[in-house]
């Protein structure tokens, strides 16, 4: 079993063969968590005797005769979906000390199906960055290039899975938080449709936006996921009721009658060469699967990013109005006289720059007088993305797209700009405006040898063709030479 | 100098809901539970949590609104209202704010002159009631059962102009919730809040006054003290040439006054924006035509039909229509019995005496309609007598059964037949010759103690008018 290349399906294929048991395939994952994580820090909480209980309990199930899909499979968790009795920080202090009461509904689907929870990844505080630098606990190096950053804000779950140390992971997906570090780290990662995935469990950056997706070594493991993870939910009045189809299944084939478009405001200037390169290679391999290409026009993309931020920012300045310090988390140590003086003191001490900046930008977005030059303003171009996807969707089945105007930056390089740092998800946060699905699946790397990723795009709830079309590229990528 | 000023008042009236659950998660509603036993993740907003809207509290709302002549909103939508409070969950409220589920509408209120007025509303609205905060020596705390409640807001327009008719809105407001069953409306358990605007003017003067918000009243009668407080004191400010200042007070009910809580100056800015976890409310119009089918009379249409259709005095239709269970019960009876006016004496007067020395609403008492009404028939038969009647109701009432089948079994009926009277009357002559000679001697009251000697003798079961008259044909004969 060489973990650092395992997939899903190979470990659930080994489980049910008795190849291994889930105590063995979770010892293994953890001695490689041991063995590379220090130098990568993808991880913010293992417990090791934890994750091997579960095992066990695991291996218990399948002798007594059960077989869940991923009966003994270990997934690491984004630190910011609740597992019952595991911390949920956020990657923030101000949810130092907290556990969560709860499972949230993607993690308790994962359960009923039989997944170890072996550890919790590191991200951008409360998922509020591209690069996983405004992690308020510690930094995660990119496994590729470890002087790099490996993108976010799911970047501890790209790296841990990228960096061998995880067959599969959570992550969550606002803007591109997803894709974008899969692109940097070299790995696999779904958004699904909103409203494919429930978000309860999820803590709330951006309701109207957020998405839990899957991030693994190949498409077909992120189908299996997606397959456990999706359907409606009660406690997610935002999710729809849609047959959740057996993605996995449908895999295979080439792309014949598929007509895939190039938007034209993707593959201009701003965009790395050698990523220009790469995507224009990865369009060439689906032309050669069968596939028709077509140029398409998205023409409100360049409003995309402020769109963006005016409606993620003032979204999450009330979703994260909670963290008083009244109920749990941290509550400040200075003595306060008044509850406004304790909620300042808690909040101050408790939240990172970038989430201040962002709860201030949301706050004034929303206030009096500025509502509507912000806000409403934002709500219709958002419309008005919308529309273009629907446009373009009439002309083909899916998008190809690069993933990201650049390979992962060195540390430190966006830390002091943070309008360049918001750019990052440029070729991202419209998929979440518009509430369709996107992929991004690896298709090479630099010269630097800094991977490089393909973003697919599909219309709403056509995960199935998302995946036919990531799928159908994997292998024609790893049959090329 | 001292003038009269027109005097404008508008309420927001919350009323909390009659659900079994909170309006977005499946906790309790529960009053007097002990504190933060009935909370989950969704209702403490805890991270990760979402709220799912509880359909029953739309259904109520809407019912309520069509109830009042709202117009309905068929798509509406939830809005998040910020600001911080430690008995704020999220910090910030599930509200409606631009597309409240009931628009406009109006509830009539009686006058003192005997004329009534219609009170014009702006809204009802759905929301999620706070929790509670509790302060000790040295320390506070929160209990966040309350935290959830389905609240639902009724917006007036400033219509009313006087503690007297803001009080008896309260008053026509409640009865009629309380007839569409959507709200316990106990004052008590806080079910029903208000937050007046109160503001004074001088007649021919059209645009309002400067208006001073009191908050948090939850009573009637406290919503009435405070605000003869107030528009006195605003009187007086006025007649001392000054001026109101726009601020929100409190009533301090135990030294009668309003007190300053915080002025225009603090007021918040609450950047609604809509909820984004929850889907708009779409209710389709046959649905809505559904409801307003199965609707109640209002209370004061039924008062005024209840008078008419059974000539019974306004009063009587007054006190039976406030109530529906008990109007229900008197029309039931009403018909069972044939005679409106007969029904309405005996639920005024005995009925309405049993309920009130059992704490037992018509609804929980053993006596039904039909028992009354046969009752009712046995006394008008004179198959008893009345007082036979007032105790067999009372058993009735307490342990069910059909008054005709207990007056069989255990031989209750009246007793008119001359032989056993005679008896009766002899024996009791024999025994009270003074009463005899009194009564001879022309005292009318030893009439009565004799004939009630002969019910005593006969347990009641006597025809008390046909003793009276076998007595004067006795008395007649001797003195004959």
């Amino acid at each position: 079993m060489d973990i650092g290349s395992l997939t899903v399906r190979a470990a659930i294929d080994g489980l049910r063969k008795r190849q291994f048991s889930s105590v063995e395939l979770t010892r293994a994952v953890l001695d490689a968590i041991m063995a590379r994580d220090g130098v990568i820090g993808a991880y913010l909480w293992v417990d090791e005797a934890d994750a091997l209980k579960q095992a066990a309990a695991a291996d218990a199930a399948r002798a007594g005769g059960s077989d869940g899909l991923l009966l003994g499979v270990p997934l690491a968790i984004k630190d910011i979906l609740n597992v019952e009795g595991q911390p949920c920080t956020c990657a923030s202090k101000i949810l130092a000390g907290y556990r969560a009461p709860y499972d949230a509904t993607v993690i308790a689907r994962l359960r009923e199906a039989g997944a170890v929870f072996a550890g919790r990844t590191n991200l951008d505080e409360f998922a509020m960055g591209s690069t996983t630098e405004n992690s308020a606990i510690q930094l995660t190096r990119n496994p590729a290039a470890p002087d790099r950053v490996p993108g976010g804000s799911s970047g501890g779950s790209a790296a841990a899975v990228a960096g061998g140390m995880a067959l599969a992971a959570l992550g969550t997906d606002t803007g591109g938080s997803i894709r974008q570090p899969a692109s940097n780290c070299g790995c696999v990662g779904l958004k699904p449709s909103y409203g494919r995935v429930s978000r309860y469990g999820l803590v709330a950056f951006a309701s109207s936006l957020d998405q839990i997706g899957p991030m693994t070594r190949t498409v077909e493991d992120a189908s299996l996921l997606l397959g456990v993870m999706g359907g409606r939910d009660p406690r997610d009045a935002t999710t729809l009721d849609r047959a959740v189809p057996d993605y996995a299944a449908a895999l295979g084939g080439d792309l014949t009658g598929l007509r895939l478009g190039l938007p034209k405001e993707y593959f201009v200037t701003g965009l790395d060469p050698e990523v220009a390169r790469l995507v224009q290679d990865a369009v060439e391999a689906c032309r050669r699967c069968g596939a028709e290409i077509v140029e398409v026009s998205l023409p409100h993309t360049e409003y995309a990013v402020a769109t963006y931020y005016i409606l993620a920012s003032a979204e999450a300045s009330t979703n994260l109005a909670r963290f008083d310090g009244v109920r749990y988390g941290r509550r400040s140590a200075v003595p306060a006289d008044t509850p406004l003086d304790m909620y300042l003191n808690t909040r101050a001490e408790g939240f990172g720059r970038e989430v201040k900046r962002r709860i201030i930008l949301g706050t004034y977005v929303l206030s009096s007088g500025y509502y509507d030059a912000y806000y409403t303003h934002a709500q219709r171009v958002r419309t008005l993305i919308r529309r273009d996807f629907d446009e373009a969707f009439k002309r083909c089945d899916a998008l190809l797209t690069p993933v990201s105007p650049d390979p992962a930056y060195l540390i430190g390089a966006t830390a002091e700009d943070p309008l360049k740092a918001y750019l990052i998800d440029i070729f991202t946060v419209t998929a979440n405006l518009a509430g369709i699905c996107g992929i991004a699946v690896p298709c090479g790397t630099t010269r630097a040898g800094l991977p490089v990723g393909l973003q697919v795009l599909a219309p709403a709830f056509e995960e199935g063709t998302l995946l036919r079309i990531g799928h159908a590229y994997e292998q024609a990528r790893e049959a090329r030479p | 100098m001292k003038q009269t000023y027109r005097v404008s008042i508008g309420l927001e009236v919350h009323i909390q809901l009659k659900t079994q659950t909170k309006l977005f998660c499946g906790c309790a509603t529960s009053f007097g539970a002990p504190p933060n036993s009935c909370v989950c993740p969704v209702c403490l907003g805890y991270p990760g949590a979402m709220p799912v809207m509880n359909r029953e509290a739309v259904r109520l709302t809407l019912v309520s609104g069509l109830m009042l002549g709202c117009s309905i909103n068929t798509t509406s939508t939830f809005d998040r209202k910020s600001y911080f409070y430690p008995d704020m969950p999220k910090n910030y409220q599930i509200t409606q704010y631009d597309k409240p589920l009931c628009l406009d509408g109006t509830i009539d209120i009686p006058l003192t002159d005997g004329g009534r007025k219609p009170i014009r509303l702006i809204r009802i609205h759905l929301e999620e009631d706070v929790a509670k905060s509790m302060h000790e020596a040295g320390w506070s705390g929160v209990d966040f059962n309350r935290a959830g409640t389905p609240l639902m807001e009724i917006v007036t327009h400033p219509d009313l102009s006087s503690a007297d008719e803001a009080a008896a809105f309260l008053t026509a407001l409640r009865q009629i919730l309380l007839y569409v069953g959507v709200s316990a409306c106990n004052l008590e358990e806080g079910n029903m809040r208000c937050d007046v605007n109160v503001s004074l003017r001088p007649p021919g003067q059209d645009t309002l006054g400067t208006k001073v918000e009191l908050k948090n009243m939850n009573t009637i009668s406290g919503t009435h003290d405070a605000l003869q407080y107030e528009i006195e004191r605003q009187s007086a400010v006025l007649d001392a040439g000054g001026r109101i200042v726009q601020e929100t007070r409190r009533w301090d009910v135990d030294n009668g006054v309003t007190i300053h809580m915080r002025s225009k100056e603090d007021a918040h800015d609450y950047r609604y924006f809509a909820e984004p976890d929850l889907l708009p409310i779409v209710t389709p119009p046959d649905q809505i035509d559904a409801w307003r089918r199965s609707l109640p009379e209002l209370p004061a249409v039924r008062r005024e039909r209840l008078a008419r259709q059974y000539d019974i005095p306004d009063y009587d239709a007054a006190v039976l229509a406030a109530d529906r269970a008990l109007a229900d019960f008197f029309e039931a009876v009403a018909q069972r019995c044939g005679t409106g006016k007969t029904a309405s004496n005996w639920i005024m007067t005995d009925v309405l005496r049993l309920v009130t020395a059992h704490e037992t609403p018509v609804t929980a008492c053993a006596l039904t309609p039909d028992a009354l009404g046969e009752l009712i028939g046995l006394v008008e038969a004179q198959t008893i007598n009345a007082l036979t009647a007032k105790e067999l109701l009372e058993e009735v009432f307490l342990s069910g059964g059909s008054p005709a089948e207990q007056v069989r079994s255990r031989g209750l009926a009246q007793v008119s037949d001359s032989g056993a009277l005679d008896g009766w009357i002899d024996a009791v002559m024999q025994a009270h010759p003074k009463s005899v000679a009194d009564w001879k001697a022309g005292k009318q009251a030893a009439a009565g103690f004799l004939i009630g000697q002969v019910m005593k003798a006969s347990q009641g079961k006597a025809d008390p008018k046909r003793v009276g008259r076998l007595l004067g044909e006795r008395l007649a004969q001797q003195n004959g």
